[in-house]
């Protein structure tokens, strides 16, 4: 019997997994065509219509012409690494999807399923720590690709996923004080209460310096000096190509929903349905409906970010090296250490029933 | 004797426009300083731009109109019998200023009368369409009214020698055989009269 169990959760787990790893490849393809197509809009041009109907299939054709392109591997590189570079960014970019709540459960075959592949109550370290070998893929390639430019990429990625994961940091230490857990389900059900009850309601500060931190660890402009193709050919994907090229570009895209995804869930209430009592619908329609309701609800606010990611890329010039470093240590770092103070200080009034 | 010095001259520098402005030179304000309100009103400019109308034009389903004067590729004209109205005069290759018109003259045949509408007719007849300007000379040049520029350009080719243009690509579909492609070989300003 115990055994059986074991089995049907691991089965059980596994699906899960399957589809959380798809429907993430498969959002980071359409995510390709989505820039494209915001690009043009916002440029009064059309973008690719051509590949199927609306252009469609462009993410297919890409993905085939970046298989059938030849695989060029510098001769003076060392192989291993260059090869393990791009693995390793997709790797990681795939790993932080198992803590995310994609959405409360669902009931079948008698088994109340978590939507959630593990819910580890360090569930938001465990992304800051995936999220920061993010960047050992970027800097094992460009150091192995042993080309100039690369290095210089490959040298900025990592300072600069140092200097704003601190300011992340600190910003979401004041979240964690006011929710009091590190499980990313337990912070999800906390803002299920009423919309108010929304993270962004109680740390707007917090909010904003983790998306112009998360804009900087996706390496998304303007804060995408890594690559900066005007600058350094390219930056740390210089030497690549074929699918290695297409891997590289890829994480990028699925960081990206992977980090709007986190910021949905730590700060706009995860799958919570807005100025709707989720308890009480649930039992008048069920427990599964209201679980498709919520993942897909989920997905709807992870793709406005997505949007917002690409609409702040198409408006936005890049930082120069300077600003970025200013921009990230002289005033993100200041203002979360504000935010946190002013957090904690609240907090502890708050328990002395706003007495001094 | 010209005043060469710098300080001097500035002085009494006349402005040459009145357009010059002062370069605001004053350190940023706390707001600009910020950075996020120019970002605010960036974002809304390129967000005003997704409603923009698209200029563009989905070119090969759908075109543009041609104006009316439009001089596009030639087509050597037929009469309602079907007929070949060119004559080989000659006058359209002399009229040509970028010489790009050659044909070759031949004699109508008793069995031939359905094809050609007078005795003398072009056995050859090219045009070289990387020579041609499209300036319309012969058109206005032809006594028979056998050729016009019509309201299509030249496509791509990837050798010289397809550019140039010989009878089967230039003359009109028939009128009596296949109707619909010469209606629309015709297009609206071909007059035959």
């Amino acid at each position: 019997m115990l055994l059986f169990l074991d089995l049907a959760l691991v089965l059980e787990k596994f699906i899960l997994i399957v589809i959380v790893v798809m429907s993430s490849l498969l959002i980071a393809m359409y995510a390709t065509f989505a820039e494209r197509k915001v690009a043009a809009i916002m440029q009064d041009r059309r973008g690719p219509n051509r590949a199927g109907p609306f252009g469609l299939l462009q993410p297919v054709a890409d993905g085939l012409k970046l298989f059938f392109k030849e695989e060029i591997i510098p001769d003076l590189s060392s192989k291993f690494l260059f090869i393990l570079g791009p693995c390793l960014a997709m790797l990681t970019a795939m790993m932080t999807g198992a803590v995310i709540p994609w959405g409360d459960k669902v009931h079948f075959f008698g088994r109340d399923i978590s939507l959630q592949i593990a819910d580890i109550n360090i569930g938001i370290l465990y992304v800051f720590g995936v999220v920061s070998l993010g960047v050992y893929g970027i800097m094992i390639g460009s150091w192995a690709s042993n080309n100039k430019f690369s290095l210089i990429g490959g040298l900025r990625a990592a300072s600069q996923i140092i200097s704003y994961e601190l300011a992340m940091g600190i910003a979401l230490i004041a979240l964690l004080m006011t929710s009091g857990t590190l499980s990313l389900k337990e912070i999800v059900e906390q803002q299920q209460l009423h919309w108010y009850s929304w993270n962004i309601v109680k740390q707007p500060l917090g909010f904003l310096i983790f998306l112009i931190c998360a804009f900087a660890e996706c390496n998304r402009t303007p804060f995408d000096l890594p690559e900066a193709e005007n600058e350094l050919i390219g930056g740390y994907h210089t030497e690549y190509s074929s699918m290695k090229l297409g891997f590289f570009l890829f994480a990028e895209y699925i960081n990206m929903f992977l980090s709007s995804a986190v910021m949905v869930s730590l700060f706009f209430g995860g799958y919570d349905i807005p100025f709707v009592n989720d308890g009480s619908l649930a039992e008048t329609i069920g427990v599964n409906w209201i679980a498709l309701i919520h993942t897909v609800l989920f997905f709807l606010k992870a793709a406005c970010f997505l949007f917002l990611f690409m609409w702040v890329r198409w408006t936005i010039p890049r930082f120069r090296y300077d600003q970025l470093m200013n921009l990230g240590w002289k005033i993100l770092i200041p203002l979360s250490l504000i935010n946190m103070l002013v957090t904690g200080a609240i907090i502890l009034l708050k328990q002395n029933n706003w007495h001094f | 004797m010209p005043n060469f010095c710098v300080a001097d001259n500035k002085k009494n520098m006349l402005a040459l426009t009145n357009r010059a402005k002062q370069v605001e030179r004053e350190p940023m304000s706390l707001l600009e300083r910020a950075y996020l309100p120019a970002i605010f009103k960036g974002m809304a400019i390129t967000f005003g731009h997704m409603f923009k109308k698209r200029p563009t034009i989905n070119y090969p389903e759908v075109t543009r109109p041609f104006s009316p004067v439009f001089r596009g590729l030639h087509i050597l004209n037929r009469d309602e019998e079907g007929r070949e109205n060119c004559t080989a005069c000659g006058l359209c290759a002399v009229a040509c200023p970028s010489e790009a018109i050659t044909m070759e003259a031949a004699e109508r045949k008793a069995d031939e009368i359905h094809l050609y509408r007078e005795e003398k007719y072009a056995a050859k007849y090219e045009i070289n369409m990387l020579r041609c300007i499209f300036c319309g000379l012969c058109e206005e040049a032809c006594p028979k009214d056998a050729i016009y520029l019509s309201e299509t350009f030249a496509p791509a080719n990837f050798q010289r020698k397809g550019f140039i243009y010989g009878k089967e690509d230039l003359l009109i579909p028939n009128p009596v055989t296949e109707p619909e492609a010469y209606a629309k070989a015709k297009g609206g300003r071909v007059k035959i009269k």
